[in-house]
């Protein structure tokens, strides 16, 4: 076909429509390449992000709360995953059977799960922190509205013999008492978070970037032996029964190293089901709680008069008749012996003669030697609620409180501190900084006294527990132990309770080198005995025999059986 | 010339599906990277869970309470028991540990 020759091409029409035409689809062009330049060069942030979020997700991931061991790495807090399960009120939709099965699955009346829908219309739990089994159970009945997440629950398998140390954490995973609070820096973990490439079938197919690292709770291993922690509360468990006792704390030291082997306190609870909870079961006494020590302190009043030269061990007191008067106040003992050593005032725990040498030093001197054994200071346990005790400043002191505090009334210190102080005489005068963890190389203690009054002290310590000492009971057989008794009139509205007493014991063994401190405390022993050798040292006697065994220290006294006085015929401290 | 741009074009075909086959592979392994993952984090889970198990089984109160009760076990009386000291002869060790 000739198409020159069509007659369509013989119109001729003006040559500016086509120009124009041209110039308006080439305008056309620039603009739509202008913009696609702005968009995919300049400007691309925007389109990008749309892209992306069509295909990528952020990943949550979650991090674990450290472990919790004793020191010889068994498990005393783990944290496990366990499932909440939560509805969206409005769009459940269940059959009464359905509503039924659930109830069972979760153990609740099924008219509670009828109270919770109805609590909100937007987002309330049923039920949480439960097992992953059930969950995966609840999930079969495919109930519209109701959805589970997963939370972490932290489990204590020592239950409640080691409650007061480790605490517990909340619902959050977060700590609330104890080593649990104390520690909570170190245990908690930081959930991070990632962005991924997810395909259709719902696979990660590639990681993008990480946000954010997750990093696990480091684990803690602490100085405690589970082993001893046990031995210790079943003792004091069976001596608050059988002294129908208020409450009671035991606390085990190691002399090498202060490290805290075992603590426990009574009334307990069980962690692991805390719902009817009250403040005297969640009271870690050791710690948080301060009372006057009595007789306990004794020593310390000794030591530094011997150390400063004022009297020898030999050196005889007069304690005759067996009272003495300062100002208004008279100091009683109990019995009366006419003169006695210093070491039989400690042996038998004399008043009259702590008074007595106590009254031959200075105030500022006795402070002191109280301030630096740590008294009226805190421990620095780290450890939640520490207290500090009542230490008051020397220059408010009158003659008469002076002579009260060398046999430990008119102060309060917590059976921690008691026990910490006796380091001293555990290892040639040093007082050791105490670790609730692992120590592995053992911080340097600070010398408070000669190594020669600490050996001084330690057998006047150890005459107070044989025949004709105030506590025979406490005695270990295969081991040489030494130690003091203490009761004390507890004190009630800025008075002092007619027959209420505390009673204490703190010791060490084996004398020859010392390797524990034990320190006990029963509060209101109300089944007739009340005494500190009486009711404290058998506690003493028992957890110190069963530790020894256990850590494997050699003896280092004969294995003779103990002979016992009958009971009540020990000699009795002053109260 | 034409010869040219037409091997040039195959190897670029070939390249091209190369690219598609490598990153499909690529993608592959990552989602057997994850599934492996999600299973060692789910074993570290089953770990503590035994762990707990076994401190729960292991519980000193409750060892004693079987050894005492059903075995009819007791601690030694320190009479009972004999030291061996390293080093010496066991004729002359009096005394007692475990």
């Amino acid at each position: 076909m000739n198409y020159a020759a069509s007659p369509m091409l013989v119109l001729r029409l003006p040559l500016w429509r086509s120009r124009l035409l041209l110039v308006l689809i080439a305008g056309g062009f620039i603009v739509l390449a202008g913009r696609a330049v702005y968009l995919q060069g300049w400007n691309n942030d925007f389109l990008q992000q749309k892209g992306e979020s069509r295909y990528s997700r952020v990943l949550e991931i979650s991090a674990n709360r450290g472990r919790i061991t004793d020191r010889h790495g068994e498990a005393l807090a783990i944290s496990t995953p366990v499932k909440s399960v939560w509805a969206i009120p409005e769009e459940v939709q269940f059959s009464s059977q359905q509503r039924a099965k659930l109830a069972a699955l979760l153990e609740l009346p099924p008219q509670e799960i009828d109270k919770r829908l109805n609590e909100a219309t937007s987002f309330v739990y049923i039920k949480r922190q439960i097992p992953p089994e059930v969950a995966e159970r609840v999930s079969e009945l495919h109930i519209p509205g109701l959805f589970q997440n997963r939370e972490y629950r932290r489990y204590y398998p020592g239950g409640e013999v080691m409650s007061h140390v480790l605490g517990f954490t909340g619902a959050d995973d977060a700590g609330q008492e104890g080593i649990e609070l104390a520690f909570q820096a170190t245990l908690a973990g930081k959930s991070g978070s990632r962005r991924v490439i997810r395909d259709r079938m719902g696979q990660i197919v590639e990681d993008m970037e990480s946000i954010r690292e997750a990093q696990n709770g480091r684990d803690l291993s602490l100085a405690l032996d589970a082993k001893l922690q046990n031995l210790a509360f079943s003792q004091l468990k069976l001596a608050v029964e059988i002294n129908k006792a208020k409450a009671g704390a035991i606390v085990v030291l190691d002399a090498r190293t202060g490290e805290v082997l075992a603590l426990a306190n009574l009334p307990t609870y069980n962690p692991n089901n805390r719902s009817r909870l009250s403040g005297a079961q969640l009271r870690n006494r050791v710690i948080t709680d301060t009372f006057e020590p009595g007789s306990t302190l004794k020593p310390f009043t000794v030591a530094l008069a011997i150390e400063r030269g004022k009297v020898a061990p030999e050196t005889m007191i007069a304690t005759a008749p067996g009272s003495m008067s300062i100002g208004k106040a008279t100091i009683h003992d109990a019995h009366t012996f006419g003169d006695m050593s210093v070491a039989q005032v400690i042996q038998r725990s004399s008043n009259v003669g702590a008074a007595r040498i106590a009254l031959s030093l200075p105030a500022e001197a006795m402070w002191g030697m109280f301030d630096q054994v740590g008294f009226g200071s805190l421990p620095r346990l780290g450890f939640p609620g520490e207290v500090s005790g009542k230490l008051r400043a020397h220059k408010t002191w009158r003659p008469i409180e002076q002579a009260t505090m060398a046999y430990g009334h008119g102060i309060s210190v917590s059976l921690l501190q008691l026990a910490r102080a006796y380091t001293i005489f555990a290892r040639e005068g040093e007082l050791m900084p105490l670790s609730l963890l692992r120590v592995d190389a053992p911080l340097a203690g600070k010398q408070v006294i000669s190594p020669d009054t600490a050996r001084k002290l330690r057998a006047m310590l150890e005459s107070a527990v044989e025949l004709g000492g105030t506590a025979p009971k406490a005695r270990v057989m295969g081991y040489r132990v030494a130690g003091k008794t203490g009761t004390a009139h507890k004190e009630e509205n800025g008075a002092y309770a007619a027959h209420k007493y505390v009673s204490s014991f703190v010791g060490l063994a084996p004398v020859s080198d010392p390797r524990l401190v034990i320190a006990v405390m029963l509060d209101e022993p109300s089944a007739g005995q009340y005494y500190g050798g009486a009711v404290a040292a058998p506690v003493f006697s028992a957890v110190m025999g069963g530790a020894l065994r256990m850590l494997g220290v050699p003896p280092d006294a004969p294995l003779k059986p103990l002979d016992l006085p009958p009971d009540g015929s020990e000699i009795r401290e002053d109260v | 010339m034409a010869r040219i741009n037409l091997i040039l074009l195959l190897v670029l075909t070939a390249c091209s599906l190369g690219l598609v086959t490598s990153q499909h592979q690529a993608r592959k392994l990552f989602a057997e990277l994850e599934r492996e993952q999600e299973r060692a984090k789910q074993f570290d889970v089953e770990w503590g869970q035994l762990q707990l198990e076994q401190s729960t089984w292991a519980m000193h109160a409750r060892v004693e309470k079987i050894a005492r009760e059903r075995l009819r076990m007791s601690v030694p009386d320190a009479r009972r028991t004999q030291v061996v000291v390293p080093g010496a002869s066991a004729a002359e060790d009096r005394g007692g540990r475990r």
